[in-house]
């Protein structure tokens, strides 16, 4: 082979051809140091060796600052728009998450729970960000973690992660005591996504999960990358820098690493922040399928409507855990159940006909809306409708009140003093 | 200790550094200029020069020889830790299995590799050019064996140790720019050390060089242990220390 052709194999950036502007300057400063070399030294013999001196010593600079560039190599991509608009729903993907996380549905049928969480606290200096917050998540459960601003949510999980050191308070992450001489062991059971991809911009999407590859010491590591790649119907842009890529397609890419391991758990901070409805979709259908497969997720989110449709349980935490449990849970810890009334004319003498045993009190919304308190809407439905009938109201509409988390959330966390902090 | 961990952290620093501009120029243009000078120093020579004129003029250019180990790799090795948090890169590699010590292990040797292996090109270069043209006198002087021994091991020595203090800087500074402008002033008392032996105010033999460079490789061996110890996810997260003790886990 050619230098000529060897150097263009591998696209360096000095050589014959520099690939770059900074590989032009150096090219540049290179010819002007044997111009000055030749001058200064022409009455010399020895403005050959020192030529060649210079020469030599540029191509060590070659090989070492050379190499392939980015996005240069390998066999053309598709183009950004394609695998854009392409779903995570296909056969193709469900496989290759089947593949990733094979193993863990078996582990998440053990009775311990995922996480345990036991009076878990951390100050930094005067101020207290998580004050003793205990909770459990079992295996194979999506957890949801929500909070306002400064919460101590993101605090909690780097506790979790090992990343910070709690101030007091045990935790069990996926069958490991959490405390600092089982840093490593913890954290090869866990993946974290944080808000941040933080992906390196100047590697490819294949480099940046080799890296990671590499760092969990996992067999098979090019098959492995395939696969979260795939499973994020990603793998169209294995070579693609990721400086390239739409910020949705970087969480997909931060999404697949943290898939890469096959983890115990998952953690996921905030996972659709900054991402169309599409992406934010598709994000929410690997989280159903990892839940399908047994692998616990911990999901960090502002977005109430993304916790109420995949979370099993959510926890609300305002420095101090304020509640846990399923969303309808706490809508019926919190709120008093509701009937919502709709008549075509006002009701005559309401409080004779709302008079009945399944009726905790009632209000008049408007003159033809009320609202009824019941503690079991299903037994107080009916009477109220046979009431009404039989008081020769036109019934338009009967309805339970439906409360959102957002409704539990706000509850919760409008009054809290801690909130303004 | 996984050398795999660290195979990764060297193959991914590697490839990082091949395609940033910044280190590519620093790695490029410092060599040139470390080159052309002793050349054209050592070419102008001439033949009827004495041998003390020669020695005095050698003894520049060892010191530059010695200096391209020294101030090349902090500006890299300051950029390692520092860098990666400000790119927001660093949370994500706290969070796998990678130990601390072999993070920084991995970014030390990836920034050993490309420095002394320019720095040893460079030395080689001008030693061929000596021996092809040079005078009689300058080769003899270029080639005085103690004098060989102690460039050839205080290169990677000298070079691992201003790497340790650039990591270690790396590790607790706020700020690029701070990191690198702080590494490279901490590389120099190493510059006055490596000048007491260009100008043979330490005169160099085989034994002393032994003796020093076994020295060095204490206190770089050393290096990695207290580097190691500087290493706190914790503050490298929180910008605050870790209150609960060492970072044993890492």
């Amino acid at each position: 082979m050619s230098a000529k052709r060897w150097f263009q194999r591998r696209r360096t950036g000095l050589g014959w051809r520099p690939a770059s502007r900074e590989g032009w300057a150096i090219t540049v400063v290179v010819v002007g140091a044997v111009i000055v070399v030749v001058v200064l030294l022409r009455s010399s013999s020895a403005r050959i060796p020192v030529v060649i001196a210079i020469l030599a010593v540029y191509a060590v600079i070659a090989l070492v600052t050379g190499g392939s560039k980015p996005g240069e190599a390998g066999p053309r991509q598709p183009p950004a728009e394609v695998a854009d608009d392409a779903g995570l729903s296909g056969a193709e993907q469900r496989r290759a998450l089947g593949t990733l996380t094979a193993g863990r549905a078996v582990a998440a049928s053990h009775d311990e729970p995922a996480l345990v969480v036991d009076h878990l606290t951390k100050r930094f200096g005067a101020r207290l960000a998580v004050d003793d917050v205990s909770f459990s998540v079992g295996a194979g459960e999506v957890f949801g973690f929500l909070g306002p601003n400064g919460a101590g949510k993101t605090t909690t999980v780097r506790m979790l992660a090992t990343l910070i050191a709690p101030t007091s308070g045990r935790a069990r992450v996926a069958g490991v005591t959490l405390e600092a001489a089982n840093g490593v062991e913890v954290r090869k059971r866990i993946s974290v996504m944080t808000e941040n991809p933080g992906l390196y911009m100047r590697l490819t999407v294949a480099e940046n999960l080799a890296f990671f590859a590499g760092l969990y010491e996992l067999a098979e590591p090019e098959q492995r990358i395939a696969q979260a790649l795939a499973a994020v119907n990603l793998g169209g842009r294995a070579d693609d820098p990721c400086g390239t890529l739409s910020k949705g397609l970087r969480q997909r890419v931060a999404l697949a690493r943290a898939l890469l391991s096959n983890p115990a758990i998952v953690f996921l901070d905030e996972p659709t922040s900054g991402l169309d409805p599409v992406a934010s979709r598709d994000v929410h259908e690997l989280i159903d399928g990892l839940r399908e497969r047994g692998v616990t997720v911990f999901l960090t989110t502002h977005r109430l409507e993304e916790a109420e449709r995949l979370c099993d349980r959510v926890a609300i935490l305002n420095t101090r855990l304020r509640t846990i449990g399923r969303p309808d849970e706490l809508r019926d810890r919190l709120f008093t159940k509701r009937l919502l009334v709709r008549t075509a004319a006002p009701v005559a003498s309401p409080e004779t006909v709302f008079a009945l045993p399944a009726v905790d009190g009632w209000r008049a919304d408007e003159a033809t809306r009320y609202e009824l308190d019941v503690s079991d809407a299903r037994t107080a439905a009916p009477e109220v409708a046979r009431a009404l009938v039989a008081a020769g109201a036109d019934l338009l509409s009967l309805a339970e009140a439906q409360h959102s988390l957002e409704d539990v959330y706000l509850e919760l966390i409008a009054d809290d003093p801690e909130a303004d902090r | 200790m996984s050398l795999g961990r660290v195979g990764s952290v060297v193959h991914k620093e590697v490839r990082e550094f091949r395609r940033n501009r910044f280190v590519i120029g620093t790695m490029a243009v410092l060599p040139l200029v470390f080159l052309i000078t002793p050349l054209v120093t050592i070419f102008r020579t001439p033949e009827s020069a004495s041998s003390s004129q020669v020695k005095a003029a050698f003894g520049v250019i060892s010191l530059l020889m010695l200096v391209v180990p020294v101030v090349l790799p902090p500006v890299i090795a300051a950029y390692s830790v520092v860098g990666e948090r400000d790119q927001g890169t660093l949370e994500p590699v706290l969070t796998s299995p990678v130990r601390g010590s072999e993070l920084l292990l991995g970014k030390a040797v990836a920034t050993f590799l490309p420095s002394v292996g320019l720095a040893y090109a460079i030395y080689a270069a001008i030693l061929i050019s000596i021996r092809l043209g040079a005078a009689q006198v300058v080769s003899d002087v270029a080639f005085h064996p103690p004098q060989l021994l102690a460039q050839l091991l205080f290169i990677p020595l000298l070079a691992l140790w201003s790497i340790w203090v650039g990591i270690g800087i790396s590790s607790r500074a706020t700020d690029v720019r701070v990191a690198q402008q702080l590494a490279t002033l901490a590389s120099l008392p190493l510059l006055a050390f490596t000048s007491l032996i260009s100008f043979q105010i330490i005169t160099p033999s085989v034994p002393l060089a032994i003796g020093l460079a076994l020295g060095l490789l204490v206190i770089d061996a050393a290096g990695w242990r207290v580097v190691s110890h500087l290493f706190d996810r914790e503050r490298l997260i929180t910008g605050r220390a870790n209150q609960a003790g060492a970072d044993e886990g890492a």
